[in-house]
């Protein structure tokens, strides 16, 4: 993975003696529509919290999932990708393959004891500023309550309720630390 | 003649289907056997431990070592090949992923133990009756290996010099390692005995430059045309993020590659890769005209994701939903 990725999951949580959780959120954001929607938020100095590292992506299709998996494995409590509307993307058709993506790694997350809303994809457009601040704002709150992704880790059995809710074994007991 | 090498081939958590790779090797085994005498083979020869253990350090010039690590007569096994071997080969899938019994990592010891011994139809156990490490009977103490948590790829037990891929190695990668050996040729360690390319670099199916994909179907759907590419007649083919080297066996037998060579070199995550490529050419003409709800249909098809894309590669995975466990 890049150095730039392992430092913005890496990087310290912030107000780390907050007793309120404060989640760390990956977020891929497209060069085209999704990162100057963040950036016209910026401008327009819409508040809104910082928990979510931002990297910049020339296409939101060109997000390997294989960087997603490594944000997940390195500490991310969710990965949030940004790109265009359908029908806008720069490069024709990138934004189709993502959704894709998006939709067949949800699937997987769930199967591997991730919930699926620790990854959100959402179509914003250079001129959303004011839906870029209420999207983020809104995720990292989601995230807040949903909690570390530790807790999933706990017992590998309960957290995998969602992906595997027509699993023959009866007993959800674990005897796993 | 210079003296003869030392071969050892063990055993762990495996189905004996490498054993059988070995074999099939076939008549060139009398040429293994003419630079090389076999020391420890529990499969043909009955060696005891005791007399693995009362080997020099380093005795044995090469072990070939099958299986996953799940508990800890086989841990114990994997510290004591490392030891008496010059050279530890990772054989095989399960030493090199953790494989098939991997897949066990989805789930808990207590969910295993449950299956395997309360809920199967044929099981009958009304006390609760669990393998115990230690039981005390008259006669004295007993002790069973411990069952761990989670299963082990070799290397994840003991430092591994080269992994042999394949379920089980296709025979002309043994022979190439074996006369590496012989020959004192061998690559830098931590090599993958085989081919660097992916298996559609190897495959001889009509294939199209404009790969598309028609839609997700499982096998048994459809009677698969045997000259068309898999993943371009809607079959998962696990081709694009797989190792080359088997000869396409499976694809012969014409049934789609399900990934047992392991991710090629400039793969990190299989499973990953594969959701890459098959997000890259699924239903590519009218991805356009396809509503979220149509998508969500479509990518609803692929059935068992871990299953299909981590059939063998779970354990080395990325997020291997017990990376962090202990024993």
């Amino acid at each position: 993975m890049s150095a730039s990725l392992v430092s913005e999951v890496r990087s310290p949580r912030s107000n780390a003696e907050s007793p309120v959780f404060e989640p760390r959120i990956v977020g891929f954001l497209c060069n085209w529509c999704t990162y100057a929607g963040a950036d016209l938020a910026g401008t327009s100095r819409i508040q809104y919290p910082t928990n979510m590292r931002t990297i910049r992506v020339m296409c939101s299709g060109s997000v390997d999932p294989e960087l997603v998996l490594e944000a997940f494995r390195d500490g991310a409590d969710a990965v949030f990708i940004g790109g265009c509307h359908p029908g806008d993307c720069h490069y024709q058709s990138g934004n189709y393959k993502t959704l894709k993506r998006v939709m067949m790694l949800k699937r997987l997350l769930e199967q591997l004891g991730i919930e699926e809303e620790r990854l959100r994809l959402e179509w914003i457009s250079a001129a959303e500023g004011a839906k870029s601040a209420q999207v983020v704002r809104k995720y990292t709150e989601q995230i807040r309550a949903l909690g570390p992704r530790g807790n999933c880790r706990v017992s590998s059995a309960d957290c995998r309720t969602a992906g595997n809710r027509q699993s023959p074994i009866a007993s959800r007991q674990s005897q796993n630390g | 003649m210079a003296e003869k090498l030392k071969f050892g081939f063990y055993w762990a958590a495996s189905c004996g289907g490498c054993e059988i790779a070995v074999l099939d090797i076939n008549e060139a085994v009398l040429d293994v056997v003419a630079h090389a005498d076999i020391v420890l083979w529990p499969v043909a020869i009955d060696t005891k431990y005791d007399d693995v253990r009362a080997m020099p350090d380093g005795f044995m010039d090469v072990c070939f070592f099958n299986g996953s690590v799940r508990n800890s007569e086989q841990e114990e096994m994997a510290h004591l090949m490392r030891r008496k071997s010059k050279t530890l080969v990772a054989f095989g899938a399960c030493a090199h992923l953790g494989s098939i019994p991997g897949l066990a990592n989805l789930y808990s010891k207590a969910d295993v133990l449950e299956t395997a011994y309360q809920t199967t139809a044929s099981s009958e156990n009304p006390g609760r009756t669990r393998p115990q490490p230690e039981f005390r009977v008259r006669q004295g103490e007993l002790h069973l290996p411990e069952f761990y948590d989670r299963v082990f790829a070799l290397d994840q037990v003991v430092d591994v010099d080269y992994y042999l891929p394949g379920c089980p190695p296709p025979v002309p990668l043994i022979l190439n390692a074996v006369t590496a050996i012989f020959e004192g040729k061998l690559p830098p360690k931590g090599t993958v005995l085989a081919p660097a390319k992916t298996l559609c670099d190897e495959c001889e199916r009509n294939k199209h430059v404009a790969k598309k994909m028609p839609g997700l179907k499982r096998t048994w759907e459809l009677a698969a045309d045997r000259e068309k590419c898999f993943l371009e007649q809607g079959i998962v083919c696990m081709g694009p993020a797989t190792r080359a080297g088997c000869q396409t066996r499976c694809i012969n037998g014409n049934s789609p590659c399900t990934g047992c060579m392991g991710p090629s070199p400039e793969v990190t995550d299989q499973g990953a890769k594969m959701i890459a490529s098959l997000s890259g050419i699924l239903r590519v003409d009218d991805e356009k005209d396809m509503s979220e709800q149509d998508t969500a249909a479509l990518v609803s098809k692929l059935a068992d994701p871990v299953g299909t894309m981590y059939m063998y590669g779970l354990v080395k995975s990325t997020l291997n939903p017990k990376s962090r466990g202990g024993r």
